[in-house]
């Protein structure tokens, strides 16, 4: 754990000083001794999930869960990912797999692409329009779906919309926290740009997609990652608009196993189980860790 | 505003439209519906409604079960708040100050956020599990009889704490972030004026965190208020019957299992005016730190 850091953050450089002293050795190991230990807090559920998914499920039953490995942990991952049937009825994992897949990209590209655009009007375009379609777009962050979930599924099921991707996805879009980012992002950029754009005749389009686009990578990746988190780890809406286990995620998946547990009466196969919840939770995690300095990044900005 | 934009006009309309249209049929219409409905009776067999003005309201105002979710949503709400905030600010303090290993410590730490409330609620019922649960048999090591989805406390517990876990990266990530945004000499003067560390942080880092610290706390309260619905779906296997449960979950319950429509949409009326109201209190908040900053 105790990897040597070429990072320094300011408090480190400042740091020096005090740790002459003796006495504060004894404080840095209890510094180190908290952050183990919330390390742990964090890491130690999450491990004990894998170490069940290596477990014959009679096993667990008989032994509880434990922190050593068994042998079945292919043979879990095997079924949840390929065998179809058990708590799920038709389909494979794979097929979860991909629809969740299909949720974070299709959300994820769909709110910032919807969201630049909207943004560039508001900001770029002198628009009376503009100043209502921004507090239209804004008042959207007063109300997150969960209060309206009721009328919202009635509306989509109104419309026809329900087990499809589109009732999946589309009403998800409808907040305004990408909109937010991006205005945000666009009032940072420097007017001149604008200027030596159309000094050089070109027009709003081309500067779009020519200036601001390139201009705003760091940002669409930052707020991909955020988004594709979100659009991934979704679960009332699909659990409402999802009946057809064709078009279950993972995560409405997990319903279906909470429900196969409280209702069947055999032992219910815990190994396949936390199986499919790490496959369920691996993606956005590694995404998060990989792209960790993007993540962070948008984080901040988007809730400022 | 730019100073300087384009003129055209059939083109940020244009690209203003789509936004539009999905906010306005997938928002304004269902929250106009909810409010609408709210002072509605639906016939439970589906042939029409009645107008009943503000029956639904003080149904629900006068409803002991009601009165129930809500208080057990603001203890919820004020302990998940409460304990997610406290340990991750005590955790982004330490790695702010260790220098060995901080962006390994920070990787720790943060990683969870991508978890699925969900997901994190199932490994959540294993842990607690009755039969297999490890939480359980330490419980049972001190000599008490756990029992998830029956006692009302012991569910409740299990909620707090699975919430509390997912919650942690989030305000982790914010703490650590407002405290090195804390500039040097700050710091340096802070180090020479008052050497005890815990004078220090008292007197001069949390007053200079506050902002972050206020935008978190209703970040946490939005949090525990909605986001944990996965988590308390998870924990109560389905069968909310005598589990503690929140006042969302209570619009899920009553609208989609109970089909009391008007009961429900009264709720989530209730519920936009709680939101607006800490919205409201946000910005202004938010007011504050651009007037100080």
């Amino acid at each position: 754990m105790a990897v040597a850091d070429s990072y320094l953050s300011v408090s480190q450089t400042a740091e020096p000083a005090r740790r002459k002293r003796r006495g504060v050795r004894l404080s840095t190991i209890a510094d180190h001794a908290i952050l183990i230990a919330g390390a742990l807090f964090m890491l130690v559920p999450v491990y004990l999930a894998l170490t069940t998914a290596s477990h014959e499920a009679v096993h667990i039953q008989r032994e509880g869960l434990s922190f050593g490995f068994g042998d079945d942990l292919v043979k879990n991952f095997d079924a949840a990912l390929f065998a179809k049937g058990g708590f799920t009825g038709a389909i494979t994992g794979t097929t979860m797999l991909m629809n969740s897949f299909i949720l974070g990209v299709g959300f994820a590209v769909g709110k910032i692409v919807l969201s630049m655009i909207a943004a560039y009007a508001i900001v770029y375009f002198r628009l009376r329009f503009a100043t209502f379609a921004f507090w239209a777009i804004f008042t959207t962050i007063l109300l997150p779906l969960e209060v309206r979930i009721v009328p919202s599924y009635e509306v989509i099921q109104g419309i026809g919309l329900t087990n499809t991707y589109t009732g999946l996805i589309v009403p998800l879009l409808a907040s305004a926290t990408g909109t937010f980012f991006f205005r945000q992002f666009f009032l940072s950029v420097p007017d001149e740009l604008v200027e030596a754009a159309r000094i050089d005749g070109a027009g709003p389009v081309k500067f779009f997609i020519d200036i601001l686009v390139p201009l705003s990578r760091t940002m669409i990746a930052a707020i991909f990652i955020i988004m594709f988190v979100y659009g991934w780890n979704q679960y009332l809406w699909p659990t409402l608009i999802t009946t057809e286990e064709g078009l279950f995620t993972l995560v409405r998946g997990i319903r279906q196993i909470i429900q196969a547990m409280a209702e069947g009466s055999q032992i219910p196969e815990y190994g396949r189980m936390m199986a499919l919840a790490i496959i369920a939770m691996l993606p956005p995690v590694a995404i998060v860790i990989l792209f960790q300095s993007w993540f962070v990044k948008g984080l901040v900005e988007s809730e400022k | 505003m730019k100073r300087s934009q384009f003129s055209h006009i059939s083109l940020p309309i244009l690209l203003l439209v789509p936004q539009l249209i999905i906010i306005g049929v997938f928002f304004y219409w269902p929250a106009w519906r909810a409010l609408h409905s709210s002072f509605y009776l639906e016939d439970p067999f589906g042939f029409g409604s009645q107008f009943v003005g503000m029956a639904n309201y003080t149904r629900l105002f006068t409803s002991a079960e009601y009165m129930k979710v809500a208080r057990f949503t603001l203890f919820f709400t004020a302990l998940v708040t409460f304990l997610a905030l406290a340990i991750s600010l005590l955790l982004a303090v330490k790695a702010d100050k260790v220098i060995r290993g901080a962006k390994t410590y920070r990787t720790l730490l943060m990683w969870v956020y991508a978890v699925a409330p969900p997901v994190a609620g199932l490994v959540g019922v294993m842990l607690f599990d009755q039969n297999i649960g490890i939480i359980t048999e330490f419980f049972a090591f001190l000599g008490y009889d756990y029992r998830l989805g029956v006692s009302y406390a012991d569910t409740a517990l299990a909620m707090i704490v699975v919430s509390v876990w997912i919650q942690i990266p989030v305000n982790f990530i914010f703490f650590l972030s407002g405290l090195q945004s804390i500039p040097r000499h700050v710091r340096e003067a802070a180090m020479i004026d008052n050497p005890s560390g815990f004078r220090r942080f008292w007197e001069v880092t949390f007053p200079l965190l506050a902002p972050t610290a206020f935008f978190l706390v209703v970040i946490n309260i939005t949090y525990s208020l909605f986001d944990t619905f996965g988590v308390i779906d998870t924990l109560v296997k389905n069968n909310p019957a005598s589990n503690p449960m929140t006042l969302v979950y209570k619009v899920f319950v009553d609208g989609f299992r109970g089909n009391d429509i008007g009961g429900s949409s009264a709720q989530s009326v209730v519920l936009m005016v709680l939101v607006l109201a800490l919205t409201i209190f946000q910005f202004r908040l938010l007011e504050r730190r651009i007037h100080y900053a």
